[in-house]
């Protein structure tokens, strides 16, 4: 029975791993600089500045993803701008995970010791070169779990793109569902395949949560 | 501008009885799921504390699983996939099974890290004191724990929230579904859709601003442990 | 000839290849304080915690009031009691640690009375009762009322000597009560250890603080490399000490 069904079920899941990838990796990457950016800004004067940027946060942190995707690809469209499916899919989890990672940015950098920038600028520095060659580098090491975290987080998000058609795992297993009826088989690959994805990504976080707490 | 909100005065008087009872559904799946992940999660945290290998290994097995897989496939698993199976549950049902599992797994750790937080020195001042570790764990651990715990565990009730919406995929009547539905018939998805995300906001918003209260709260109380 | 209040028997304490106490024998009479002085790592504070089994003997016994502590007699030999049956034994040793380990959810009062409350099974008023007078000998009466976060770390530790003396033992053992305390905090708690000593409790002490040891206590064990490498009378030991390692670190510290 078994071993040919699933390689021919397999397949298509497969498929649609690639595009889970893909998606995750892109909208990480949005979703970092998007972050960051947001966290540097942050360290500005500019109270109207902090305004906006707290409001984009709480926006997007207080509604679901589902709902943000569903504006951009359905509502987007009504007002006359059309964007397809994995576009859609990359911008609203880039926008939903800046939101996120722009307080884990913030709080990497504010937990670096100000003495530490005094210093730099002791030495001669200019904020930029501060920033550049003492602040972030020691930042990058403090979020990379929590960023790892939510990587995870990221990974398992995906699966809801399939609502507005993203060919992703859920979706091609859906289609599958319909078309062959193995329906309990197909459910538990696709479960099997994300815990694939995830749980390597799971080991790394921990082992690197580890070595961080050694450090301390 | 204009425009665009006199739709929503059109349309109020037809939209707004099915949305409100979306929106009680919604509290109540978001009830429900948390209730059933803080029971699970704690059988959860004492079963990684057993003494028998096989308790162990399943807890941090299941624990392992909720965490790395989208609640969205254990909730299509739990509705679609039981059905061959012989087990065919209501929408509503399902959804809060499914999100209680999922979520129960992230309660769990919250519960561990957060007894295993409180300062190993506690329980020895505790057992010198004549306490038996039961006695410790429940005058001495348990209450600062609680105090750890409360913080994350509500941020998990407003993520239930948010994830409330997923079940509309498994056609869970609740707010996404219903204002997925009212898009589809009237051809008004913006307006639908960030009706429903204001919705969402009002409902989550107070709960992370109680959130970020009670964790400066805790914060400052437990400052001399 | 009555027996001592507590007995050490031939400790020895390994933690993996590590040996940490290679046989180490002690006796200490009701009323009496013995002191514990040595260099860091000599074992000093697990052999004061192998007595109320905080550390769990690697062989050797412990007797209290004659009776065994820590372990039962099964078979013709013995084995460890259960963490239950020694919650009872431990009942009567009152014990204050170098980081207090107050309980931050508690004020100092409750801290003092929960244990009476929960382990003796006295009334609330009883209780609260005997906290208040503990902590009036500690000088401590007037911040009752306060969470531990709130006071400093010598009227922590005051706090945590109550709690311990709440439990009206039979022995106090104290392990370097001080050494976590800013120097100008260490005052107020030796002079309250001091008190007791002079009341006529049973006490054994470990300490950095040697002049302290020798005006306290009326015997001084010098350990090193876990054992004890010379044990006397104070004015002995501590003026006039015979063994060149007992010279050497006596040197050391008192020059500070």
């Amino acid at each position: 029975m078994g071993f040919e069904k699933i390689l021919n079920l397999g397949g298509p899941l497969l498929l649609g791993a690639v595009t889970t990838v893909e998606i995750t990796l892109v909208s990480l990457l949005l979703a970092i600089v998007i972050g960051l950016g947001l966290a540097l800004l942050k360290l500005s004067r500019f109270k109207l500045l902090h305004w906006v940027i707290d409001i984009y946060v709480e926006v997007f942190r207080g509604t679901p993803v589902l709902a943000q995707l569903f504006i951009i690809y359905f509502g987007l469209a009504y007002m006359g701008f059309k964007v397809s499916a994995f576009p859609a899919a990359i911008i609203g989890l880039g926008l939903n995970g800046g939101a996120v990672l722009t307080e884990v940015f913030r709080a990497g950098l504010g937990a670096i010791h100000h003495g530490q920038r005094e210093a730099a600028l002791a030495v001669g520095m200019t904020p930029w070169s501060s920033l550049r060659y003492i602040i972030l580098p020691q930042t990058w090491r403090i979020t990379l779990p929590p960023l790892g975290n939510y990587a995870i987080a990221l990974l398992k998000d995906t699966a809801v793109v399939s609502a507005i058609a993203a060919p992703e795992i859920m979706f091609y297993a859906r289609n599958l569902v319909t078309s062959t009826f193995e329906t309990t088989l197909i459910y538990v690959l696709a479960a099997a395949l994300y815990f694939c994805l995830s749980f390597p990504l799971a080991r790394l976080v921990e082992r690197f949560e580890k070595r961080q707490s050694a450090w301390q | 501008m204009i425009e665009f909100l006199s739709v929503y005065a059109e349309n109020w008087a037809s939209w707004w009885p099915q949305i409100a009872k979306a929106t009680g559904n919604t509290i109540l799946l978001t009830v429900f799921s948390f209730a059933l992940a803080v029971v699970i999660g704690v059988l959860l945290a004492l079963g990684k504390l057993s003494r028998i290998g096989l308790i162990r290994g399943f807890c941090t097995a299941y624990i392992e699983i909720a965490r790395g897989v989208p609640a969205l496939a254990i909730l299509f698993l739990i509705y679609f996939g039981l059905v061959p199976l012989g087990i065919v549950l209501d929408a509503f049902v399902a959804g809060f099974i499914g999100l209680g599992m999922s979520a129960g797994g992230y309660i769990a750790e919250v519960f561990r890290a957060g007894i295993q937080a409180v300062h190993k020195g506690q329980r020895e001042a505790a057992l010198a004191t004549g306490m038996t570790p039961a006695m410790s764990f429940r005058y001495i651990i348990l209450p600062q724990a609680v105090r750890i715990i409360l913080p994350p565990l509500l941020n998990m009730l407003i993520i239930l929230l948010k994830d409330t919406s997923i079940c509309s995929l498994i056609s869970t009547p609740e707010l996404m579904l219903r204002a997925k539905d009212l898009a589809m018939m009237s051809f008004l998805p913006m307006h639908l859709f960030l009706l429903a995300g204001l919705i969402y906001f009002l409902l989550a918003w107070p709960l992370s601003l109680v959130t970020r209260r009670v964790e400066a709260h805790m914060r400052r109380s437990l400052r001399g442990a | 000839m009555s027996q001592p209040l507590l007995q050490v028997e031939d400790l020895y304490k390994s933690f993996g290849s590590l040996e940490v106490l290679t046989g180490v024998s002690t006796t200490l009479e009701r009323g009496h304080k013995t002191a514990v002085i040595g260099p860091s790592g000599c074992g000093k504070s697990t052999m004061l915690r192998c007595i109320n089994y905080m550390e769990t003997p690697s062989s050797g016994h412990i007797y209290l009031d004659g009776e065994l502590f820590g372990e039962k007699r099964v078979n013709g030999t013995t084995a460890r009691m259960t963490e239950k049956e020694l919650a009872q034994q431990r009942a009567h040793i009152g014990m204050v640690f170098q980081g207090f380990y107050l309980w931050p959810h508690l004020n100092a009062r409750d801290n003092v009375a929960i244990a009476p409350m929960k382990v003796r099974g006295m009334s609330d008023a009883e209780a609260y009762e005997l906290a208040d007078a503990m902590l009036a000998k500690v000088h401590m009466s007037h911040k009752a009322e306060e969470f531990p976060e709130r006071l400093s770390g010598g009227q922590q530790q005051r706090v945590a000597i109550a709690r311990a003396l709440a439990q009206e033992p039979k022995l106090m053992l104290f392990d370097e009560p001080t050494s976590a305390l800013d120097p100008e905090l260490v005052g107020e708690v030796l002079k309250v250890i001091h008190e007791l000593a002079e009341e006529g409790r049973s006490m054994v002490l470990v300490t950095h603080e040697i002049r302290f040891a020798r005006d306290v206590a009326d015997w001084v064990i010098f350990m090193g490399d876990g054992g004890i490498i010379e044990e006397g009378a104070p004015e002995e030991l501590i003026a006039k000490p015979q063994h060149d390692r007992t010279r050497a670190f006596l040197r050391q510290i008192l020059e500070h």
